[in-house]
């Protein structure tokens, strides 16, 4: 009999180490990695010329073929605005619903699992990893409220935990499951040299925006100038790039801070107004809000050329586009650095 | 030969290329060809990956200006 699981990779070493783990006693390992829209893999390597220089790759795609499993990449951007606009459990230290994207991300697995005929779900979880989601008291929590119950197993901390189906059924033998716990990352380190794993992902911050302050304060000033909470794909790629200026509740100013996120914010003409510099090499700003008055336009003007190349000259010209529909070009006085006010800067 | 099965995927930024790619060929025979069109340089390593994962085939990959065009073959199980 052939026992297969499904494995949660979100490209990090955890995930990578408890599929091998799993893999080493014949089971048949599948992975499975959720786009949210909220990954940071992948996107910002896209947009920012000082990005582009580093290697592009896909960390969930090298896990995959470090371990020879297919891997199913499952698009979930719609399912998963609920989680971050309702989070049942709530948000961590930003808007990070991290239980119940956990609880999501392992019902969706569970889903998988029934339609595919897989024997049981394995995660990267370790007790105590992570403050808000990895809390021992909160394993059963995932379990439960996910519908995977006992199907749902951690490798590298399963002997810490009450045994699952798949070790109770004899699927696997517990005694060569681990039992990790706390933040330490020593232990994962020391396994990955044991199986011979190189060269993977360096845990930097997280994989989610949504445990990114500034990210968070960008999208709070979103819901809260909108006064909803409804997002598009588009929307929340947009919180990535530039900067974020403020000036009045009717507008805001997205400027690109380098070629590659002027080439990026290009993409998005027909949707916004947009200014770039004429006289001046600059930065394109789209403008996200109402249409724009004459005293707010030669204001969003001023900023943008702020940004250029002209900021100090005596006046700057600038083409202003309405959706590439109309475009007409003005002269204007850049902004000096103290007359942006603090408040308008978003992060 | 069947006809290609054309995928735009312009302006989509990495993995969402990939899944674009992923739920066509899902969608496909074994032994359909589907040609994907990104803009996401990334690809040139996300594309090419997926495939050897899951055991497709990569047969022609181009880059014109600022697209990077791929075709693919999807092989059955055990094509590998």
């Amino acid at each position: 009999m052939t026992i297969k699981a499904v494995a949660l990779i979100s490209g990090g070493l955890d995930s990578l180490l408890a599929a091998r783990l799993i893999q080493q006693q014949g089971v048949v390992v599948e992975g499975i990695n959720f786009f949210t829209g909220f990954c940071v893999e992948g996107h910002t390597h896209a947009i920012r010329n000082r990005d582009r220089k580093r290697e592009k790759r896909n960390n969930a795609l090298w896990v995959a073929e470090q371990l020879g499993i297919k891997l199913h990449i499952i698009d979930i951007i719609e399912e998963y605005k609920d989680i971050v606009i309702n989070p049942k459990h709530g948000y961590g230290a930003n808007l990070n619903p991290c239980l119940d994207c956990k609880i999501f991300m392992v019902h969706k697995a569970h889903e998988w699992l029934e339609q595919h005929d897989f024997d049981f779900i394995i995660t990267g979880e370790v007790i105590g990893q992570r403050p808000k989601s990895q809390r021992k008291r909160l394993m059963p929590v995932v379990a439960s409220e996910s519908g995977a119950e006992d199907l749902l197993l951690r490798p590298l901390c399963a002997r810490n935990l009450p045994p699952t189906r798949p070790e109770l059924e004899g699927w696997i033998e517990r005694e060569q499951l681990l039992d990790f716990s706390g933040r330490s990352r020593k232990p994962q380190m020391a396994l990955a040299a044991r199986f011979g794993f190189e060269g993977y992902a360096q845990p930097a911050g997280g994989c989610c925006f949504l445990t990114d302050q500034s990210y968070s304060v960008k999208l709070q000033d979103m819901w809260d100038n909108r006064g909803h909470r409804e997002y598009e794909l588009d929307d929340i790629m947009l919180l990535k790039v530039g900067r974020h200026i403020r000036p009045s509740k009717a507008f805001k100013l997205i400027i690109a801070r380098e070629e590659g996120e002027t080439r990026f914010l290009s993409g998005y003409k027909r949707q916004f107004q947009t200014i770039k510099t004429v006289s001046h090499a600059g930065p394109l700003a789209l403008v996200e809000g109402e249409q724009l008055d004459p005293r707010q336009l030669q204001l969003a003007c001023a900023i943008t050329a702020r940004f250029s190349q002209g900021r100090d000259a005596e006046s700057v010209e600038l083409r202003f586009s309405d959706r590439e529909k109309d475009s007409r070009n003005l002269q204007v006085k850049p902004l000096r650095a103290e007359q942006i006010n603090p408040e308008w800067v978003i992060a | 030969m069947s006809d290609i099965v054309e995928v735009d995927a312009r302006r989509l930024l990495c993995p969402m290329p990939v899944i674009r790619l992923q739920d066509c060929i899902n969608r496909q025979p074994a032994g359909a060809s589907v040609r994907i069109t990104c803009t996401d340089p990334g690809t040139m390593n996300d594309i090419p990956a997926w495939c050897r994962i899951n055991g497709h085939s990569v047969i022609s990959s181009d880059q014109r200006q600022q697209e990077f065009i791929f075709v693919v073959r999807k092989n059955g199980d055990g094509e590998r």
